[in-house]
């Protein structure tokens, strides 16, 4: 049964370094409220018919963490699941679902309080493989990141002004950004001549953590039309794991990514990105991880990006703007909730929603999200109005 | 939610593979996953080359000790270079893993998935695989009681049996029946001949839980192919189609909940059976796996699922209703009683048991009536979670 999906409400919590007055599950009751209520004034107990909650049990701290799923979003006894993944897989899945015809109205959930965790870096060291790679104790889990630009910058010859002008482009789109937390008006200069963290990325290159929590509403299209006067339909999501051994996997170039992206272009029936979009919403937890990213989403060919990006054409103002949102410098990284952050960003600048971050353009994008280091999994999804 | 009875890419089920399940297996996770896939893969009569998409199950990452462990296991499970998706509704996630897979095939984003599912439980031996169910509860309310899983399972066992007025020896019936089952499982790690007398006899771990109640630690994985209906034809003359699928996670709260009766898993079912056309499950379903961790759970969830009348699982399972050559033969696999408990690959072995048992392929465990219509349940999380699935040759 081929009916289109599309994104009928959504809502948010949080976005703050450290939400003080609420538990993760009183965020997620915030975020599910506003997106119940933006999706028309929908009853999750009787108008939703399944519910997918994105989360990983070692971030929560709990063992089994989707046991804590179904009362805030208002699943109890209906067909709730978890997805260990990005919030934009748990979309995937609900798009999925509503393609079969047997749901109608399907919610995507996903929640994180980093501020909540003591052990983030003995966490991520869990994360990798106990026989080779986590035998090595790295110090700083950056590092494999960092491996990545090295590589990276060292195949294409990417000048490090180029990661600067991310950061100081992110940051400064951030200002206009009501949930970002870390906007900021700062020259490739500031950037430039801070300490390295991890060679080369410096503080300001690598994203900071956030807590927050998003829900979003998917319905199928006859539902869709009576729920929302400005459905934003999905016309294209994909998702790939690339390899999860680090040995293996191509540390110059984000395959991931690249075939994720090509897969939903396949799905959108667009050819050429640059011309058919208008904004893309991608990961970028690290500068240099949006350059990477822009190039898989052929947006830009391979080792290309930072031309472009110094000439200015990623601007707000540019050519094909990139994280008008700020991304995940200006905004954080909400974990896991992160594909779902891309998400709302664009959804509201494809409503006309994104108040002072509004673009002139917007009526098709591509939004992106990656998992973080260690993985290499990447989703993509194209969205129109 | 609507019913769509003309699923335009109908999934079937076309292979299916088991690893051993054992406790402390040398192999990683990640190989076990491998086993069992390749296993289901030369069943279907398909390469790595063929799957489309991956469907990766596993319950707490704790149990093997990684941290996002869908990812650590994507290239055990095949998933290099594929679109990978792991689900998770803890005990339940068995089950889980077909359900994933129906979707990814009946959306047409998919025509071939790999589901594989993987639990490697001894990893976590400081100082008992238990342990790590300490960190299953309210982190406020309930972990600064220090609860053990099997307490809250001795509460359930006790109200059940005083509401429906059922006794130590009937239960220990269906661990008696299931250990015999798993006589004929290849896979089976805790099969064995007992009576009714030695459950009595074994040690008692919480009033009235005792040691012959309970399925075992266990390593294992399970894994399954799940193809859409022109490819399902092509490889095989026995396609074993998913008609049902059903799904409910009740409250976190299970102190408010009614222990005597899985409402959850009648939710699911009752899902389930609406999608597949099934008002009387009693007299449709002609054999059934039922999750059952713990022998009076067997019981419990029959009635959950109504395969039985509320109270009434005791009594057929006396009368010998569920045995192998019963009328309604129920965990014909041994179940987890027999076989063993890798949490998530056990329940994902029940759907690969009705598979092979409606395809007529499972050799000295095949039941004595013919079979036409399956259903295999798994339940999780706090007392809260269930999934079903309803196949059907």
């Amino acid at each position: 049964m081929s009916r289109r999906v599309a994104i009928v409400g959504i809502g948010w919590y949080g976005f703050r370094p450290v939400v003080e007055e609420a538990s993760f599950r009183e965020m997620m009751f915030e975020a599910a409220v506003r997106a119940y209520e933006d999706a028309g004034g929908i009853n999750p107990r009787t108008d939703v018919d399944a519910f997918a909650s994105c989360q990983e049990d070692f971030w929560e701290g709990i063992a089994i963490a989707d046991e804590f799923a179904p009362e805030p979003i208002g699943g109890t006894l209906k067909p709730v699941f978890t997805i260990p993944g990005d919030g934009l897989q748990c979309v995937a899945s609900a798009y999925m679902m509503i393609k079969t015809g047997q749901f109608d109205v399907v919610v995507a959930e996903s929640h994180a309080k980093p501020s909540d965790i003591v052990n983030m870096h003995d966490i991520m060291l869990f994360a990798m493989d106990p026989l080779t790679t986590r035998a090595i104790n790295m110090p700083n889990y950056h590092a494999i990141a960092a491996l990545e630009a090295q590589a990276y910058m060292g195949r294409y010859n990417i000048p490090r002004e180029a990661l600067a002008y991310v950061v100081v482009k992110d940051k400064r789109n951030a200002l206009l950004n009501e949930r970002a937390s870390y906007g900021a008006n700062l020259t490739i200069d500031d950037v430039l001549s801070m300490p390295y963290s991890v060679s080369p990325l410096t503080k300001l290159d690598i994203a900071p953590l956030v807590d927050a929590a998003v829900v979003v509403v998917l319905a199928s299209e006859d539902v869709a039309r009576r729920l929302s006067d400005t459905p934003v339909w999905i016309d294209g999501i994909h998702w790939i794991t690339e390899d999860p051994s680090l040995e293996y996997h191509n540390w110059e170039f984000p395959i991931h990514a690249r075939m994720a992206a090509e897969a939903a272009y396949r799905m959108a029936g667009i050819e050429n990105p640059i011309k058919e979009l208008h904004f893309a919403e991608v990961d970028a937890r690290y500068s240099f991880k949006e350059l990477q990213f822009i190039e898989a989403l052929k947006i830009a060919p391979p080792g290309e990006a930072y031309k472009l990006l110094l000439e200015g054409a990623f601007d707000r103002d540019g050519l094909f703007p990139v994280n008008p949102s700020g991304g995940a410098l200006g905004e954080g990284v909400p974990l896991e909730v992160h594909g779902l952050a891309r998400l709302l960003n664009a959804v509201l600048q494809l409503r006309g929603e994104a108040g002072r971050a509004q673009l002139d353009k917007a009526e098709r994008a591509v939004v992106h999200s990656w998992r973080g280091v260690p993985t290499t999994t990447s989703v993509v999804a194209v969205l129109s109005r | 939610m609507s019913r769509n009875i003309y699923v335009k890419h109908r999934p079937a089920v076309i292979g299916a593979g088991l690893t051993l399940f054992r406790r402390r297996l040398l192999e990683t996770p990640k190989e076990l996953a491998w086993i069992a896939a390749k296993q289901a893969l030369e069943e279907a009569g398909l390469t790595l080359r063929d799957i489309d998409c991956i469907v990766i199950g596993s319950a707490p990452d704790t149990f093997d000790g990684v941290h996002m462990k869908g990812e650590y296991l994507a290239d055990g499970a095949g998933g290099v270079g594929k679109p990978v998706m792991r689900v998770f509704v803890g005990g339940a996630t068995g089950v889980m893993v077909p359900i994933a897979a129906w979707w990814h095939v009946a959306s047409g984003h998919c025509k071939t998935v790999l589901a594989v599912a993987e639990e490697k439980m001894s990893d976590a031996d400081i100082p008992h695989p238990q342990a790590v169910f300490r960190y299953i509860w309210d982190p406020v309310t309930e972990v600064p009681l220090q609860p053990n899983l099997i307490w809250i399972f001795a509460l359930e066992m006790h109200r059940y049996m005083y509401k429906c007025g059922v006794k130590k020896e009937d239960i220990a019936l269906v661990s008696v029946k299931n250990k015999r089952n798993a006589l004929d499982h290849p896979a089976a790690q805790v099969a064995a001949n007992i009576t009714v007398e030695d459950v009595l006899k074994s040690e008692v771990l919480v009033w009235p839980v005792q040691l012959l109640d309970i399925s075992p630690v266990s390593d294992g994985a399970a894994a399954i192919v799940v193809a859409r209906e022109d490819i399902a034809r092509r490889q095989t003359d026995t396609p074993v189609w998913i008609d049902g699928v059903g799904w409910a996670l009740d409250t976190t709260s299970w102190t408010n909940r009614d222990l005597a009766f899985p409402e959850y898993a009648n939710v699911a079912a009752q899902m389930a059976y609406r999608m597949a056309g099934i008002t009387n499950p009693r007299k449709e379903i002609d054999v059934a796996e039922v999750y059952d961790p713990f022998d009076y759970k067997e019981l419990h969830h029959m009635e959950g699922l109504g395969l039985a009348k509320k109270c009434e699982a005791p009594i057929l399972t006396r009368e010998g209703v569920t045995q192998r050559d019963g009328d309604l033969p129920i965990n014909p696999s041994g179940g987890l009683l027999g076989v063993g408990n890798p949490i998530a690959a056990a329940g994902t072995m029940k759907v690969a048991e009705i598979y092979w048992q409606l395809a007529g392929k499972a050799g000295k465990r095949q039941v004595k009536k013919p079979v036409y219509t399956g259903l295999a349940h798994a339940w999780g999380d706090l007392m809260q979670a269930s999934t079903v699935v309803i196949m059907r040759v």
